[in-house]
């Protein structure tokens, strides 16, 4: 067993292998170094990092924070919009990672899959706690904003790294990249998806099931 | 909701698009679900590829910020053993707001924010008795949360100065779970021993292993026709009858 989790953590199996993947990329191409910011330390991978955070090693919370700190931003950013907020948050996730680095366990799931759970989670709190307060003004809001997935796209243009993601976004059909995009680029609800394409909601998990698995094969995520 | 409706959303889930009730929901199906968590893994690192195509370099500044910040900030042990909450301490209020309280501590305990929990709790699948714990743990939480959870608090005889312990039943979970802040050590070769009270038959509900502080208990079997509970101190192993008369006996809330 030991042997079979030794393995998962080193990218054989399991989500490592897929999140970690853009970064084998980024560093031996050597096409973008600037994508994540401070390239990362070679041969340190996220999994170990955080590993070593958990025990309190402030270096390596340095070094794990070179990995997450661009993805986790861009992510807040991309729910909360507002610059300032969007720091805000990215720094409380980052401090949150530290905080609770003892419950990331590396069997299942890589260290970066777990780290943007939290930051797109963040986010989102933010999203609905302020929503709660003036409900209606954002519903109005909402229903007048065009989908997100333009703005995305541009953004993900400039980088090469994000061809493949744009890519497979691409492959969807139309209606799954919408409520797949609303939901994870904006942090609308499912319910708020199906309000905001007025279908059933039915129609809105069955688009996100499946555009999600359209996703994972194209991108060859394992697990 | 049905299984297969919460299997539906687990593209949702993973796209963190699930309100609280529902994410909720959903972790308790995923600790019974294989097939979903396997789904979910995958769709849970392929929503983290949508956050790396959308990466963007933080300020420079920022580093030094969140550095300075974290060189203050105590981490937090590794969450192993559901941290009991503490009825001695406050016991009006655990009575009257016990569900919510004891809810959102075990939430805190096993949801650890989605996927983490996930995470642990799918760590965990090769040993039988660590998922056993897991599928207790599930339990434990749906009866804590229960709309219908009732607590009642009842004090045990020789456990010292006002000491207490609660049990929350939810009739619709048909379910009961003990929480102790600790009951005290016994000799060697004994054991506190809790009974479901089905008209005075009492019917063994599960072990409590003395001395152990802050423990949080599913009882062993259904609620079923049982008014209450009761604990005796047992022969280590348990016994079929009660041996001793009862340190506590607590009727559970009417519903």
């Amino acid at each position: 067993m030991d042997a079979d989790r030794r393995g998962g953590s080193a990218g054989t199996r399991g989500c490592g292998r897929a999140v970690d993947g853009p970064h084998s990329t980024r560093r031996s191409d050597g096409t973008d170094p600037t994508f994540l910011g401070t390239p990362p330390v070679p041969g340190q991978r996220p999994d170990e990092l955080l590993l070593q955070v958990a025990k309190g090693d402030q270096d390596a919370f340095a070094a794990l924070y070179d990995h997450i700190a661009a993805p986790v931003l861009g992510i807040v950013r991309s729910v909360l919009r507002d610059p300032a907020q969007s720091e805000e948050v990215a720094q409380e996730v980052l401090v949150e990672v530290w905080r609770t680095a003892a419950r990331f366990r590396p069997d299942r799931g890589g260290a970066l899959a777990w780290v943007l759970t939290i930051a797109h989670r963040r986010a989102v709190d933010r999203v609905r706690s302020a929503q709660a307060a003036t409900d209606r003004e954002h519903k109005a809001a909402l229903l007048a904003q065009t989908p997100a997935y333009d703005e995305v796209s541009e953004a993900v243009d400039r980088r090469l790294e994000r061809e493949h993601v744009r890519r497979c976004l691409r492959a969807l059909t139309e209606t799954q990249r919408e409520s797949v995009v609303l939901a994870y680029y904006r942090g609308l609800t499912y319910r708020e998806v199906a309000e905001l394409l007025a279908v059933p909601l039915g129609t809105v998990k069955a688009r996100m099931r499946d555009g999600l698995i359209r996703m994972r094969d194209c991108l060859g995520v394992t697990a | 909701m049905t299984a297969a409706d919460l299997h539906m959303l687990a593209g949702a889930y993973a796209l963190g698009a699930l309100d609280e009730d529902e994410r909720r929901a959903f972790e308790a199906h995923l600790a019974d679900c294989e097939a979903c968590a396997v789904e979910v893994a995958e769709f849970v690192a392929t929503s983290a590829r949508l956050a790396l195509a959308a990466s963007q370099p933080p300020p420079a500044a920022m580093k030094q910020q969140v550095l300075g910040r974290i060189a203050e900030v105590r981490q937090e042990p590794p969450k192993v053993d559901l941290p009991a909450p503490r009825p001695s301490a406050e016991p009006s209020r655990v009575r009257r707001g016990a569900r919510f309280a004891l809810a959102a501590s075990i939430a805190a305990a096993v949801g650890l924010g989605g996927v983490a929990a996930w995470q642990y709790e799918r760590a965990q699948d090769a040993h039988q008795q660590a998922q056993q714990a897991q599928a207790e743990t599930a339990q434990i939480a749906a009866v804590l949360s229960a709309p219908d959870a009732h607590a009642t608090v009842g004090a045990v005889a020789g456990a010292g100065q006002g000491a207490r312990a609660t049990v929350v039943t939810s009739r619709t979970e048909n379910r009961a779970v003990f929480l102790t802040p600790g009951l005290p050590d016994l000799p060697s070769g004994h054991t506190y021993q809790l009974w479901f009270n089905d008209a005075g038959v009492m019917r063994p509900a599960g072990l409590v292993t003395p001395g152990a502080a802050d423990q949080t208990i599913l009882l062993k079997g259904p609620i079923g026709p049982a008014s209450g509970m009761g604990i005796t101190v047992e022969p280590v192993g348990g016994s079929l009858h009660p041996t001793t008369a009862p340190i506590a006996l607590m009727p559970f809330a009417a519903t």
